[in-house]
């Protein structure tokens, strides 16, 4: 990567990989291997973030965040998606739908997770939800002043158990010129409330050491307290800041791209058969070219969203494309710099093998590729009413 | 006590370096570049002075082109308080490096000066010393460890024997090795406050010196690929190869 970056930038990435040079790349093998992070290991790097300035850096200061702008956020993401989440997700970025906080839930959400305290997950997969959220089936039903939740999410990750959940619930139906549509609400619901379950999900072949959680609703009582933002408003809520998941997405697949090219490139360099290093047939050669061209491609897109959204014009469609085109590019670079490697690429010696598998999830969450595809395709015919 | 330690730009560690095809020179294009790591050490050991309590300014100081003002603000965000760039395009040898240091420790007076006891480019490991014996202070090079001491510096140094102590009077001149601490990287706070630090910008001229060059550099070319090792069978081979092939005992 070679486009310009301020001072402050520079320095902070200077000072971010060296961090995770020493924090992060020495166990990640080994938490992968074990599918977990053991909680010394994760308090050791969340302390260490937190003495940084790294910790909540996407938050604004005023809430004692870093206050990073989303450009250096995305220079930022795409050094942590070089790393496993479980391990990088302890330089806890939490997500921004928590600035929705009112009152009270200042102190008891917000802030602990700015402080490193609390670790919230965001709850909106269910099993039979994945693509389509509007088939939700978790409701929350109005009682008195409380509402009382049932129903199931899954998938829910975080690199530790949380100690609370934004949960998506429908509390009833809206009649819409498109037809009837479910009024989504958000509850925050904490670990322990009476009802609520958390287990371990089943274990996913991409970020091992990075946990999916099943959330499990019986009769769970939250007080109306607890509803982040307004009722009936919990998609708006998420759709405001969800977007620049996706952009986040993006940065983390060129960021992996970039650690597998520098591979690929170095083992082309000097693994030698036919009496010559194999970056000199352009079999080889061309592959690493293509990998190349398509890292900046997918960068240039990536920068294009994150500057747009500073400027408050990133259009979905901008994060939307991002997300398709670097988390695709990503699979290719992987397969490409497994097939490099040859037999090396598939054996646990090398990291190639756990980027492959790893870079396989950045096409699925956050939306997949195809309904990234179906944003794109609405943003152009939409206005001509098709 | 007023601490100035002088930061080079260097290429970062991790790049492997390339000659230029005519072999005039290393090849700096498109090459990230750094603050040499024995630098790095004494910005470290300058800071560390400066939050014990013992040092109450620590001054950050390069000599280059306008670029090595990104080594200065690194150094500063480091923990350093200020920046002093000696600007210069040419290629400063050591002597010069000293002369131009001596200038500025005249202008600031500082009771320490901290430098690396060699840069990880040309190598040299005269700089410090030239340094001492120029403003007349005593020296305590390849420094493991560092401690003020009243108006005394104690200053162990890691010699081809041991370890040696020195007993320095202030103000004296540290060169660091390896051991003497592990940087710290900058957080993000201090990034953001670097920015605003002041940074001043001299001259040669403004010191007092003239920039000379004593050196020329006939020709920079890669060190010859080694030959791929050898496995021997047990001790009596490995010694009968050292004796009769490599002739390196007898
Ligand atoms: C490791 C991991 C962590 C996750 N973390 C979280 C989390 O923290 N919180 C959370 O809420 N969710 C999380 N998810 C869920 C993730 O967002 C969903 O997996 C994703 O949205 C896809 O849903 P699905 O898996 O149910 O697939 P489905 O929606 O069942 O999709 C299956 C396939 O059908 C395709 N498809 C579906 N609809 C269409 C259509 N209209 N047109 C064309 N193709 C279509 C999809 O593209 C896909 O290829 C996580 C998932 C994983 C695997
Ligand atoms: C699970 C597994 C089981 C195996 N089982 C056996 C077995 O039972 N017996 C056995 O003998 N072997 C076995 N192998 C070895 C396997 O056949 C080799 O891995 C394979 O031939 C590739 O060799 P390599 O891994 O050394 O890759 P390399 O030969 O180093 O190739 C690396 C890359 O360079 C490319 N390349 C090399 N030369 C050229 C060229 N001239 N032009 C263009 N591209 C080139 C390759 O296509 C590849 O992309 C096994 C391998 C694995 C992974």
């Amino acid at each position: 990567m070679n486009f310009p970056v301020t001072e402050e930038q520079r320095m902070f990435l200077d000072s971010l990989r060296g961090f995770l040079e020493k924090e992060i790349y020495p166990h990640e093998a080994e938490t992968d291997r074990a599918g977990e992070v053991p909680e010394e290991l994760g308090e050791h790097i969340k302390r260490r973030a937190i003495e940084m300035g790294f910790y909540a850096a996407n938050l604004p200061e005023s809430v004692g965040g870093g206050g990073l702008d989303y450009t250096t956020m995305g220079l930022f993401e795409r050094e942590l998606g070089k790393v496993s989440y479980g391990l990088g997700g302890h330089l806890a970025r939490p997500t921004e739908i928590l600035l929705a906080c009112e009152g009270d839930q200042v102190d008891g959400y917000l802030k602990p997770c700015v402080t490193g305290e609390k670790h919230e997950s965001f709850a909106l997969t269910e099993p039979g939800a994945g693509s389509d959220i509007m088939s939700m089936s978790t409701k929350a039903v109005a009682d008195g002043d409380d509402y009382v939740i049932n129903g199931m999410k899954h998938f829910i990750s975080t690199p530790c158990v949380p100690d609370f959940a934004i949960v998506f619930a429908a509390t009833g139906v809206d009649d819409t010129p498109r037809g009837p549509r479910k009024r989504v609400t958000a509850f925050l619901v904490d670990r322990g409330e009476k009802g609520f379950t958390i287990q371990r999900g089943p274990t996913c072949a991409a970020q091992r050491a990075y946990r999916t959680y099943e959330l499990s609703f019986d009769d769970c009582r939250v007080n109306r307290r607890q509803i982040l933002g307004e009722e009936g408003k919990g998609l708006e809520l998420s759709d405001k800041w969800l977007g620049m998941g996706r952009v986040w997405v993006a940065a983390q697949s060129c960021g992996k791209a970039e650690r597998l090219l520098e591979l690929a490139t170095d083992w082309a360099a000097t693994r030698k058969q036919f009496g010559k290093p194999i970056g000199s047939f352009q079999g080889t050669s061309f592959k690493l070219a293509d990998m190349a061209t398509e890292l900046q491609a997918a960068d240039l897109m990536t920068m294009h969203a994150c500057r747009q959204a500073d400027n408050g014009l990133m259009r979905p469609e901008d994060a939307a494309m991002a997300k398709l085109y670097a988390s695709e590019m990503v699979g290719r670079v992987a397969d490409h710099t497994v097939q490099i490697f040859g037999g090396m690429g598939l054996m646990e010696e090398m990291p190639i093998e756990r980027l492959w598998r790893d870079a396989r999830i950045e096409r699925i969450w956050d939306g997949t590729s195809e309904i990234q595809r179906h944003i794109i395709a609405r943003s152009l015919l939409r206005p001509l009413g098709a | 006590m007023k601490v100035l330690v002088a930061v080079k730009r260097v290429v970062d560690y991790n790049v492997k370096v390339r000659a230029k095809a005519d072999g005039s020179d290393v090849d700096l294009n498109n090459v990230k570049m750094a603050i040499n790591p024995f630098c790095e050490i004494a910005v470290e050991e300058a800071v560390r002075l400066k939050e014990a309590g013992t040092a109450t300014e620590v001054i950050a100081v390069s000599i280059g082109d306008k670029a090595c003002q990104e080594q200065i603000r690194t150094a500063l965000a480091l923990g350093a308080d200020r920046g002093i760039q000696v600007e210069t395009e040419s290629n400063v040898e050591p002597l010069v490096v000293a002369k131009l240091l001596k200038g500025v420790v005249d202008k600031e007076q500082p009771q320490l000066v901290i430098l690396g006891k060699q840069s990880i480019d040309g190598d040299n490991n005269q700089t410090g010393q030239m340094l001492g014996a120029l403003a007349n202070m005593p020296q305590g090079t390849f420094a493991s460890e560092v401690v003020v001491d009243g108006d005394k510096l104690n200053v162990t140094r890691e010699v081809d024997g041991g370890l040696q102590t020195v007993s320095l009077n202030l103000p004296a001149v540290v060169t660091t090795d390896l051991r003497l601490n592990e940087p710290r990287y900058a957080s993000l706070p201090n990034i953001m406050k670097a920015k605003k630090k002041q940074l001043d910008v001299y001259s040669p001229a403004d010191l007092g010196v003239e920039v000379t060059s004593h050196l020329t550099q006939v020709s920079v070319e890669p060190p010859a690929e080694r030959q791929a090792g050898i496995k021997v069978e047990d001790v009596d081979q490995l010694v009968d190869k050292l004796k009769n092939e490599a002739k390196v005992i007898s």
